[in-house]
């Protein structure tokens, strides 16, 4: 009884994303982020889409590309320093920004793949940052109510995966990508190597395949995902 | 602030880096001061986006290795890998010892503004809210004013805070500074300049002992 293959092309698994939906994209700057996947997004138009990352990459790369073509409404992320057109965009109103303190973006996606309503924190706790939380009391300790962040797709970048969609991911590539996994209702992985069943070492998967939807194979490796020369 | 000034600061800092820490550096002018660690020392360099043992800056770089400052760094014997939850998991739950973070204004009080000028500079925090929230240890290291020769060390934040009272030790060009429940004391003083000169170009009243002042 063989595990179900999950292998799926590049513009059906992307094709399911619609106008509207809230899609989470893995990386922290270039290690990780889906930029196959990501430049399959702009090629389809989907519109007024919802982008969670952690950053929006720099000029001219991933999350920069969604911007530049009009498609994101609004990017929830805990920084964009790297990205002079994507705070030009905010500062312009032409894209609302949402940040979140970064382990809090990591928390809060991990609780929704861990089918929890949210965390309580007491990161920013009596901080004018903090402004607008719901406070709780936990043993005697106040903190913050910090709700689960959900996600209709992820988009993932892996090293390796195998067809049921277990997936290895290569050093600092690894970062908001099996969180992300988790988090979402339809997860859409990229591999830079799909291998059959039972050849990754069931030790060595970092997101198991039951979290994982598509497993698609990257056409080629873009110039993005190389070394950035300066 | 000349290139010597700056030289004596980094290596000044470096020292507060101890044998058995795990330790995250800020980006900009905390992680200049790898550069003055012994070899030898025997620490731990944590990096947000899920590294903790971080090596050297790589001569052969790794497309998918970089430091949440974007360089591009090296394994050493004993590196470990982890996702973004687990780096904040090690960040909240006490298990990084010490901090060094930059500054755009620190208060005597041990108050810190680093993440947002409003209507200029607004990137958004990455990790240092948590990181200045939740290290054992708080340094900051900064010129002592900015380059407008206005004092980065003050008696109160103009600035949105990063997080409140949580900065024990403030590295300048200038002086070394510990925030104590009694005020801002001068510890340690750059070599050439007088108290005047740093009390000249502090925002906020500075305590400084009866007897002499270590230099750096």
């Amino acid at each position: 009884m063989p595990l179900p293959d999950k292998t799926c092309g590049m513009e059906d698994a992307v094709s399911r994303i619609f106008d509207g939906a809230t899609v989470m994209i893995g990386g922290f700057g270039v290690p990780g982020t889906p930029f196959c996947l990501i430049r399959e997004l702009v090629r389809q138009g989907t519109k007024n889409l919802t982008i969670v990352k952690n950053d929006a990459n720099k000029p001219g790369m991933g999350v920069d590309w969604l911007l530049a073509s009009g498609q994101v409404r609004k990017l929830v992320v805990s920084h964009i320093g790297l990205n002079a057109n994507a705070v030009r965009m905010m500062n312009a109103r032409e894209v609302e920004v949402e940040f979140v303190p970064q382990g809090l973006l990591a928390e809060r996606i991990r609780a929704a793949g861990a089918g929890l309503l949210g965390v309580v924190s007491d990161i920013m706790i009596d901080t004018p940052a903090g402004a607008g939380r719901t406070q709780v009391e936990v043993a005697g300790k106040r903190g913050y109510l910090e709700p689960a962040l959900t996600a209709d797709f992820a988009l993932i970048h892996a090293e390796r995966a195998d067809t049921f969609g277990n997936l290895c991911f290569a050093a600092s590539a690894r970062n908001f990508n099996p969180l992300m996994c988790m988090a979402a209702r339809h997860t859409i992985a990229e591999a830079e190597t799909i291998v059959p069943q039972g050849a990754i070492d069931p030790h060595a998967v970092h997101a198991p395949g039951p979290f994982v939807h598509d497993v698609v194979a990257m056409p080629e490796l873009l110039e993005a995902y190389g070394v950035i020369r300066l | 602030m000349s290139s010597g000034s700056s030289e004596r600061m980094l290596r000044r800092a470096a020292r507060e880096v101890q044998a058995g820490m795990t330790v995250n550096l800020g980006i900009g002018l905390p992680t200049q001061i790898l550069a003055y660690l012994p070899p030898d020392l025997e620490v731990c360099m944590h990096s947000e986006n899920g590294i903790a043992g971080v090596g050297p800056i790589a001569l052969n770089p790794d497309r998918n290795l970089i430091d949440a400052g974007g360089a591009y760094v090296s394994v050493m014997p004993g590196t470990a890998f982890f996702d973004s939850a687990t780096s904040f998991a090690m960040v909240r739950g006490g298990r990084i010892d010490l901090t060094m973070l930059g500054a755009f204004e620190v208060s005597g009080t041990g108050d810190l503004a680093s993440w947002i000028i409003p209507g200029k500079f607004t990137p958004g925090a990455g990790g240092a809210i948590e990181l200045a929230q939740k290290a054992r240890r708080v340094a900051v290291i900064t010129t002592h004013v900015d380059k407008a020769g206005r004092p980065k060390i003050v008696e109160k934040c103009s600035l949105p805070l990063t997080a409140k009272g949580r900065v024990s030790r403030i590295f300048t060009d200038m002086a070394v500074c510990d925030v104590t429940p009694e005020g801002l004391r001068l510890v340690e003083i750059a070599e050439g300049l007088s108290v005047g000169e740093v009390r000249q170009a502090t925002g906020t009243v500075l305590l400084v002992g009866d007897g002499p002042l270590a230099t750096f």
